[in-house]
C-alpha cells in the first residue's frame, strides 16, 4: 500500500457507490423486476419532489436572511442592487464575455487534465514499473497548491492563456489521475480471472474488464477534478487577464464594487454547478450497473 | 480408474505462497486422477487448498512443484476445454446476463448471429430467459449462479472446475441446483471438479468424493460412491445416503484423531 492509495480514500475523494452528494438520494436504486418497481418509483418521485420544495425553500430562506442583513447595515449589496448589475453587466456584453473567457479556460484545463490523467492513471495501475516512476512527481506535485505554482507558470510561459490553463489543467489532471490509478488497482481480481477462463487475452481484459471497472471512479475523480479546475480559475484569472469572471470581480474589488463582485460569485456558482449536474448525469447513466446500498 | 487415461491428473502437486519471510505450504503433494465423464467432488475445511488446486487446473496458478495434465497435456494457462465457476459468480457487473453469456463466445471469435443463438441456448437452458437483458444487480443469488453457469457452458468445456458455486444460496435454492447441474450432467457427462464445505452436497453430487486436509493441505481420505445410485429425494433420504455421508463427516471433522489410521504412507507433520 502506498501513501496513494490512503489519501485517495479521504474525505476528498468520495469512493464511487458513496454517495458524495447532498442530492444522491435520487440515485437509481435499481431498476427492479416486478411488482415493487412501481410502489418503488412512486416514493422515489415522491421524496424528489418534497426534496426539490426543501430546496426551494432554503434557497428564500437564504436569500432572506442576506437581504436583512444587507439592510441591517452589514457591508452587504441588497439582492435588488445584485439583480440589477447583473441585468447591467449582461446588457453591454461584459458578463457574457466574462463568463465565456472562464468556461473556456475551464474546459481547456480541465479537458486536457482528464485526457492526460485516465491514461496515465491506467498505465500506473497495470504496470507497476510506471508505478514506480510516475508515483513520486504525483505525490509531490500534491502537495504544492497549484496557485504556487503560479509565479512559475509566469516565469516560464508568459502572461497569456497558456498559464492560467496550465495550473487548471495541473489541478484537474492530480485529481483525476488519482482516482483512475486507484479503479485500475482496485479491480476484482476475480474479474479478471473470469475473462482469462474465458479466453480473454490483456488487450481483452484491459479494454472489457478494466476500463469498465474503473469507470465509477475515473468519474468521481473527473468531479473532483472540475471542483479543482473551478477553484484554481479566479486566482489564475491573476496573471494579468483581460476578461474573465475572476478578473471581473478582482477589478471590481478596486472600486469596493461590491454588486459586481457578488455578481461574479454567483456566475462561478452557478457555471460550477451546471457543469458538476452535467457530470453527475453521465456518472448516473455510465455506472447504473453499479450496486448500491 | 486405471484402465482408462485420466483426463485430469495431479500428480505430486506442492504449491507454496510466500507469506511474509516465510513459506506457506496450501498444498503438499497432492495427487488425484480424474476419469473422462467422472464427477468428483472435493470437501474439506476452510483454508484446506481447495481454491488452490482448483485455480491451478484452471490454469490461474502454477504449482511449486508437481505437475497439473488435463488430456495428458500441462496445464500451461487457462484453455477454453476447461470451464470455470467461481466462488463469488464472478459476472461482469456492467454486462446484462445476455452479454455475460456472450463474453467467453466473443473473445473465441464466434460470430455474432451464432453467439446470439448459443447465449439464447444457455440462457433457456439455466432457466433466465426472462432475465436475458437484467443486469446481475437485479438478481438473487441463484440466479447469478445460474447465470455464471451458462456463461461457463457457452464455450462448450469438456471439463467444469466449480468452486463452492452453491456456497452462498439458501438450502432451497441449493438443492434445486444441485438436481439441475446433475440433470445436465447426466445428459452431457462432462467431467466435473466440484469444490464445497458442505458434506451432503459432496456427497449427493459425487462419484467419487475427494476429503482434504489443511496444514497443510493434502488430500486426506477418497471415498467411491456406487456408480449404478440413482441421484434422487430417494437417495437423498436413503441409509446409504446417510451411511456414506457419516463416513465423510468424520474424515473431514475428525481428521486429528484418524490421521495415524488413514494416511498410510505418508505421516502427519505438525506444522
Ligand atoms: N495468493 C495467496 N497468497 C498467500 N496465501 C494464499 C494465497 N492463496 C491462498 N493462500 C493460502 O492458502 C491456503 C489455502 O487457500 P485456499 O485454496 O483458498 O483454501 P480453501 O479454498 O480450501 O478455503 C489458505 O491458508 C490461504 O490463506
Ligand atoms: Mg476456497
Amino acid at each position: 500500500m502506498s501513501v496513494l492509495d490512503k489519501r485517495g480514500a479521504g474525505p476528498g475523494h468520495p469512493l464511487p457507490g458513496q454517495s458524495s452528494d447532498a442530492l444522491d438520494d435520487t440515485a437509481p436504486g435499481g431498476t427492479g423486476q416486478g411488482a415493487g418497481r412501481t410502489t418503488r418509483t412512486r416514493q422515489r418521485t415522491g421524496r424528489r419532489g418534497l426534496t426539490l420544495a426543501l430546496n426551494a425553500v432554503s434557497v428564500a430562506l437564504g436569500i432572506a436572511v442576506w437581504w436583512l442583513l444587507a439592510s441591517a447595515g452589514f457591508k452587504l449589496p441588497t439582492p435588488p442592487e445584485v439583480v440589477s448589475r447583473a441585468r447591467t453587466l449582461i446588457g453591454d456584453g461584459t458578463l457574457g464575455t466574462d463568463a465565456l473567457a472562464s468556461l473556456t479556460r475551464v474546459l481547456i484545463g480541465f479537458a486536457l487534465g482528464t485526457a492526460v490523467a485516465i491514461p496515465v492513471g491506467f498505465l500506473m495501475g497495470w504496470y507497476g514499473i510506471l508505478r514506480g516512476l510516475i508515483e513520486p512527481w504525483i505525490q509531490f506535485f500534491r502537495t504544492i497548491p497549484p496557485l504556487a505554482i503560479l509565479p512559475l507558470a509566469v516565469v516560464a510561459m508568459g502572461i497569456d492563456e497558456t498559464p492560467k490553463i496550465f495550473v487548471i489543467f495541473l489541478a484537474a489532471f492530480l485529481a483525476c489521475v488519482i482516482s483512475t490509478f486507484q479503479g485500475v488497482v482496485s479491480v476484482d481480481r476475480t474479474l479478471i480471472n473470469a475473462a482469462r477462463v474465458l479466453g480473454a487475452k490483456d488487450l481483452t481484459i484491459f479494454a472489457r474488464v478494466v476500463v469498465p471497472a474503473s469507470t465509477p471512479f475515473i468519474l468521481v475523480g473527473m468531479r473532483v477534478g472540475l471542483g479543482s479546475a473551478w477553484a484554481t480559475l479566479v486566482a489564475a484569472e491573476l496573471i494579468a487577464a483581460q476578461e474573465g469572471l475572476g478578473y471581473r470581480m478582482q477589478n471590481a474589488q478596486l472600486y469596493y464594487d461590491l454588486p459586481t463582485i457578488f455578481v461574479g460569485l454567483i456566475s462561478i456558482g452557478i457555471l460550477g454547478l451546471l457543469m458538476d449536474r452535467i457530470l453527475l448525469l453521465a456518472e448516473r447513466r455510465l455506472t447504473r450497473w453499479q450496486e448500491r446500498r | 480408474m486405471t484402465s482408462k487415461p485420466a483426463k485430469i491428473s495431479v500428480q505430486g502437486v506442492t504449491k507454496t505462497f510466500a507469506l511474509g519471510r516465510e513459506a506457506f505450504t496450501a498444498l503438499d503433494d497432492v495427487s488425484i486422477d480424474i476419469a473422462d465423464h467422472e464427477f468428483v467432488t472435493v470437501v474439506g475445511p476452510s483454508g484446506c487448498g481447495k481454491s488452490t488446486l482448483m485455480n491451478i487446473l484452471a490454469g490461474l496458478e502454477t504449482p511449486t512443484s508437481g505437475r497439473a495434465l488435463v488430456d495428458g497435456v500441462p496445464v500451461s494457462g487457462p484453455g477454453p476445454e476447461r470451464g470455470v465457476i467461481f466462488q463469488q459468480y464472478a459476472l461482469f457487473p456492467w454486462l446484462t446476463v445476455r452479454q455475460n453469456v456472450e463474453f467467453g463466445l466473443r473473445t473465441t471469435g464466434v460470430p455474432k448471429q451464432e453467439r446470439r443463438a448459443r447465449a439464447e441456448h444457455f440462457i433457456e437452458l439455466v432457466g433466465l430467459e426472462a432475465f436475458a437483458d437484467a443486469l446481475p444487480k437485479t438478481l438473487s443469488g441463484g440466479m447469478r449462479q445460474r447465470c455464471a453457469i451458462a456463461r461457463a457452458y457457452s464455450v462448450d468445456p469438456s471439463i467444469l472446475l466449480m468452486d463452492e458455486p452453491f456456497g452462498a444460496l439458501d438450502a432451497l435454492t441449493r438443492v434445486k441446483l444441485q438436481e439441475q447441474l446433475l440433470r445436465t450432467w447426466s445428459r452431457d457427462r462432462r467431467t466435473v471438479l466440484f469444490i464445497t464445505h458442505d458434506v451432503d452436497e459432496a456427497v449427493f453430487l459425487a462419484n467419487r468424493v475427494v476429503v482434504m486436509a489443511a496444514r497443510p493441505g493434502r488430500v486426506y481420505d477418497v471415498v467411491e460412491v456406487d456408480p449404478a445410485v440413482v441421484r434422487d429425494e430417494a437417495f437423498r433420504l436413503s441409509p446409504e445416503f446417510a451411511a456414506l455421508r457419516n463416513r465423510v463427516w468424520r474424515s473431514v471433522y475428525h481428521q486429528e484423531g484418524r490421521t495415524a489410521a488413514l494416511s498410510g504412507s505418508r505421516t502427519d507433520t505438525p506444522s
